[in-house]
């Protein structure tokens, strides 16, 4: 099975990473282009029946930094 | 006195800091790899600056995990001063010894330059070496040095007189300008700036060498 981990910086955590692409984006004459936040994929590959638990506690020991950041599992 | 500097893979100051250490205690320092997890007998910890496991994932995240920062977590809590410079701030606020996060440069540029710094608590471990309010300055050279914690956790920062240093004027976008702190038992002291690189007149500055002589010199006479 795979799961998909999406690690994004929480909401009012600043994002200069994002705030580049948002003004390249800008540079490039798109307008309307609002906030612009900046985050991870992180695709695992785990044996079959790997279980939620598991997969939660590998993003809250590693794959996220819950100070400032909030993770999302999708299950493929 | 003995003291350890912890070695990751792609730490690249952890002979700068050894040398240190050796320079005011006259004796070196055990390296200790990532792997080992005997600090016994340790009297002073160094963790290095560089860039641990090439920074993957996050600064200092994969090096916070490895088999020694258990046995630094334990050293610490018994009391033992921790010293963490630049990707070693990184790590000690990943191990969870310190609090919040540090994040990209708002610049997005890595800074390499000395930098002036002010002393905000002279009554630490490390600090009692400098006046209060003085202006020092030391080397930085990081990407990711832009300090982040909730704004209660840098209300109690503050109010425990726990930021030891703060950049005189902002640089990397760090939440109040802040640029190392300590934690609750003041043993453990994590900051960006690299002391060791402002030991000897040689480097063109010698105000890091005061932090060293504090620290290390209450041990020995402790």
């Amino acid at each position: 099975m795979k799961a998909r981990v999406f690690v994004t910086l929480k909401p009012g955590v600043l994002d200069p990473q994002g705030k580049a692409i948002g003004h390249a984006l800008e540079g490039l004459g798109f307008a309307g282009v609002g906030d612009v936040r900046a985050g991870k994929l992180i695709e695992l590959e785990l044996a079959d029946g790997t279980s939620d638990e598991a997969i939660d506690q590998m993003c809250r020991q590693l794959l996220a930094n819950t100070v400032i950041e909030n993770y999302r599992v999708e299950k493929l | 006195m003995d003291s350890a500097v912890i070695v990751f893979p792609g730490s690249n100051c952890d002979r700068d800091l050894a040398v240190a250490l050796e320079t005011v205690t006259g004796k070196a320092p055990r390296m200790v790899w990532h792997r080992d997890t005997d600090l016994s007998g340790v009297d002073f910890i160094a963790v290095p600056g560089g860039f641990s496991y090439g920074d993957y994932l996050r600064s200092g995240a994969m090096a916070a995990r490895s088999p020694v920062m258990q046995a630094v977590v334990e050293a610490a809590g018994r009391g033992v001063p921790v010293l963490g410079i630049c990707n070693g701030f990184q790590i000690l606020t990943e191990a969870g010894l310190l609090p919040g996060a540090l994040m990209r440069n708002a610049s997005l540029h890595f800074l390499c330059k000395p930098v002036k710094l002010s002393v905000e608590n002279s009554q630490t471990l490390f600090t009692s070496g400098y006046q209060a309010g003085e202006t020092i300055t030391i080397p930085i050279a990081h990407h990711d040095g832009n300090y982040q914690a909730d704004p209660e956790t840098l209300d109690r920062l503050e109010g425990g007189g726990r930021v030891a240093f703060r950049y005189a004027t902002g640089c990397n976008g760090s939440a109040r300008d802040i640029a190392g702190i300590v934690n609750d038992a003041g043993n453990v002291l994590g900051m960006m700036p690299h002391p060791e690189r402002a030991l000897e007149p040689a480097h063109g500055n010698t105000d890091g060498r005061r932090l060293f002589e504090a620290a290390l010199g209450a041990l020995a006479t402790a």
